[in-house]
């Protein structure tokens, strides 16, 4: 007997990944939450039957989400981060001793348990000392925070389901009030090759840029997320993650990283031209 | 067949009908949707199928004497009615059924000024004449309230031949006058008691809510089972009780009523009543709870004023329905209709309506504590943004309104369309008003005063949208008297 889990990409593109067995399977009052251990890509997370992560591509999304806004500034000591419940984007700032708090702020408390009883490979540093989670709402969260954080780091779910909050003028809002003044947004943001997620991408663009002075979209190369090609959005009130990127003294400490580097750092801001039109961005 | 308020025998027999695969040779002509494949698509094969017909099995809104009959008398049940009638054509149909039936051309109906435009639609349509009643007025707010007991007092001594008194009750804003002692005050001089309650449904259901029209004794109610009880849009219940003749009520009803009463409308009221019957009180402590709390964090945001029931005198503000949720805009130097274009089209959030001083948002089961967040994080950015101070913002006093003749009269007059200000001293033919909420700023027959046409004027600039005039953009205005 084979077993297969299939998500719908579109409504007609499937993907779908060989089961040997299913680890975890509960509805929360929010979705729907399942890890499934795979032949190919190891475990992996589901929320209402999409892929967040996979235990053999994690390492690309939170290499990218964390590493790009802190090798550009170095100072940075106060993070929040949105969702994430997983715990892969906390474990990488763990790496960084110069972060004093991660405040994590997760509306699904079953994701964090569902996760930390198996999907350890991300959720192992959610113990660690410096870091807070709060089960709440993130758009309430954040409503309620003036000049807190250096960075902010958004790492929801699509904007179709508990995450639509977090892709609205009104939260990048709250989130530029919740930041001081050299702060940094940087937030997942979709991928635009299927058409059914280019307006919502566009519209969570065009609404950064509206909030902030500096807005950029940056990309990666995750092959369990459809299409494969995943954009990430790069917003700050000061720092330039070009011409701010600290190339030396990040690499003086020494991290280990299995996908970012500095010299891929400059590159992931070079889109493809389709991109580039949609986002309505000039060279 | 015995029905109980767990059925729905229009619903029911709805269901039936679809499983007979009865053959069609009957309108309506797209056939259970294979006429017209494209609608088909949209509204979906199951909506198309039950557009259909009266038949025998499905019985008729002219003249119910089966299933529809049936839901009619469960309602009737639900509501502590006498009887209740099914409702197609908006709530605005049934408010008029209440005036047609009550008055004739000539007679008095008393009324406050604020009502909805229905209300004075049907004197047109009937020839009776309003007297009309001041609502209290908040002079913070800028809103008007409910109607004064000792009001209506003077009013009935000074017409004491007036046939019915009207009542909004709750007003758009959730505030209630004192049903019980007006239906008693009217009742004590042969008066029948009215009552618009378009925004009320959920005070049948509810606890902890205001006195809803039957149980404080009126003699008739218009109730909106789609704004705040579940059924689709345009469908509504008329409700009366104690000496009111239902037989007549219908006859009233089919002079303007069609004769074919959309399946779609009325299983949605089936249905809706089944439904708040048996979950009402869950589904209104829920909307309660989301609204309390959005009504704190607005609150506490600061500059905003979302108003409760800490408004209520025991007058013109008797009682206040918690489930509304009414924001107080001025304090941060915006109109309410302006929060209410920002919210649209920079935060994709639609709220029910904004007037001068303020918006509303309507709360119900249907929301998430998602979108409740959403809501409260937009009015705090929009204030962060856009707010400034409290300046330039008009006053808005009641408009005490001069009735040179009846609604009627005016409305049939010749008319001569001048601009707005050389229409000051002049009787106006025409209704002009702020859509929604829809109550009249100006009305047929009533005198057009500088301070009118300041608010016109007012109302245009802040971008309100003016609704009433032949004049689509609003320029000019009718009088009959030139």
């Amino acid at each position: 007997m084979e077993l297969w889990y299939s998500e719908y990409q579109t409504e007609h593109v499937r993907f779908s990944l060989k089961v040997k067995r299913e680890l975890f399977n509960q509805q929360s009052d929010f979705q729907h939450v399942a890890i499934i251990d795979t032949n190919e890509f190891g475990r992996a997370l589901t929320l209402d039957g999409c892929l967040m992560v996979t235990e053999k591509d994690e390492f690309i999304y939170h290499d990218m989400i964390v590493h790009v806004p802190m090798a550009t500034n170095l100072d940075i000591k106060k993070v929040l981060v949105i969702g994430a419940g997983d715990g892969g984007t906390v474990r990488e700032l763990t790496r960084y001793e110069s972060i004093e708090s991660i405040d994590m702020v997760e509306i699904d408390p079953l994701v964090v348990k569902a996760c930390k009883e198996h999907l350890p490979q991300t959720a192992c540093k959610l113990d660690d000392p410096r870091v807070k989670i709060f089960y709440e709402d993130g758009l309430k969260f954040v409503r309620r925070k003036e000049k807190e954080y250096d960075l902010i780091l958004v790492d929801s779910t699509d904007p179709f389901g508990p995450g639509e909050g977090l892709f609205t003028k009104e939260f990048y809002g709250n989130c530029y009030n919740a930041l001081k003044e050299k702060g940094i947004l940087v937030n997942q943001h979709e991928s635009t090759y299927y058409e059914a997620y280019v307006e919502a991408m566009k519209r969570a663009h065009q609404r950064i840029k509206e909030t902030f002075p500096i807005a950029r979209v940056y990309q990666a190369h995750i092959p369990t997320y459809p299409s494969g090609h995943w954009l990430f959005g790069y917003a700050s009130k000061h720092y330039d993650p070009l011409k701010d990127l600290k190339e030396e003294e990040w690499n003086a400490l020494g991290l280990k990283t299995k996908y970012y580097n500095t010299k891929l750092h400059q590159g992931c801001f070079a889109l493809p031209n389709y991109v580039k039109e949609q986002l309505n961005e000039e060279e | 067949m015995k029905y109980t308020q767990q059925n729905a025998p229009i619903y029911e027999a709805l269901l039936k009908h679809k499983k007979n695969r009865v053959v069609p040779f009957d309108v309506p002509g797209h056939k259970g949707g294979r006429g017209i494949p494209e609608l088909t698509e949209f509204l979906g094969a199951d909506c198309l199928k039950v557009d259909v017909n009266s038949m025998k099995p499905l019985d008729n809104l002219i003249h119910p004497v089966s299933v529809i009959k049936a839901a009619e008398e469960l309602a009737a049940e639900a509501f502590g009615a006498n009887a209740a009638f099914f409702m197609v054509g908006g709530t605005t149909a049934a408010v008029q059924a209440m005036i047609m039936s009550t008055c004739k051309a000539g007679d008095k109906i008393i009324m406050p000024r604020n009502v909805h435009r229905s209300s004075i639609n049907a004197l047109v349509v009937c020839g009776a004449v309003p007297v009309y009643v001041n609502p209290g007025v908040s002079h913070r707010l800028g809103i008007p309230l409910g109607m004064s007991v000792s009001d209506i007092e003077a009013a009935i001594l000074r017409n004491p031949d007036a046939k019915a008194i009207l009542v909004n009750n709750p007003t758009y804003y959730g505030i209630c006058s004192n049903l019980k002692e007006i239906v008693k005050l009217a009742h004590g001089h042969g008066i029948k008691v009215l009552v618009d309650e378009a925004h009320g449904a959920h005070f049948y259901f509810g606890e902890q809510m205001p006195v809803n029209a039957m149980a404080a004794g009126a003699d008739m109610a218009a109730v909106s089972m789609h704004k705040t009880g579940g059924s689709l849009t345009q469908s509504s219940f008329l409700l009366c009780q104690n000496d009111i003749e239902p037989g007549y009520i219908r006859q009233i009803i089919n002079l303007t009523q069609t004769t074919s009463a959309s399946y779609l409308l009325l299983s949605s009221l089936d249905i809706a009543r089944k439904h708040m019957h048996l979950n009402g009180r869950e589904i209104v402590a829920k909307t309660l709870e989301l609204a309390e709390y959005a009504r704190a964090e607005i609150n506490k945001t600061g500059g905003y004023y979302a108003f409760s029931s800490e408004l209520i005198d025991g007058d013109t503000v008797f009682d206040f329905d918690r489930t509304k949720l009414s924001v107080h805009t001025a304090e941060i130097g915006l109109a309410g209709v302006e929060v209410y274009d920002l919210l649209r089209d920079e935060y994709g959030i639609q709220v029910e309506f904004g007037d001068m001083g303020n918006l509303l948002a309507v709360i119900s089961a249907g929301d998430r504590s998602f979108e409740i967040e959403r809501l409260i994080s937009a009015l705090s950015e929009i204030k962060r943004i856009y707010g400034k101070d409290k300046v330039g913002m008009l006053n808005h006093e009641y408009i005490d309104p001069e009735v040179a003749v009846t609604p009627q009269e005016a409305f049939y007059d010749a008319k001569k369309s001048v601009l707005l200000k050389d229409g000051i001293g002049h009787i106006s033919g025409e209704f002009v008003m702020c859509y929604p909420p829809g109550i009249p700023i100006l009305a047929p027959g009533e005198r057009i005063t500088k301070d009118i046409i300041e608010y016109i004027i007012y109302a245009k600039e802040k971008g309100s949208s003016l609704t009433g005039p032949q004049d689509m953009a609003v320029e000019h205005i009718n009088i009959i008297d030139f």
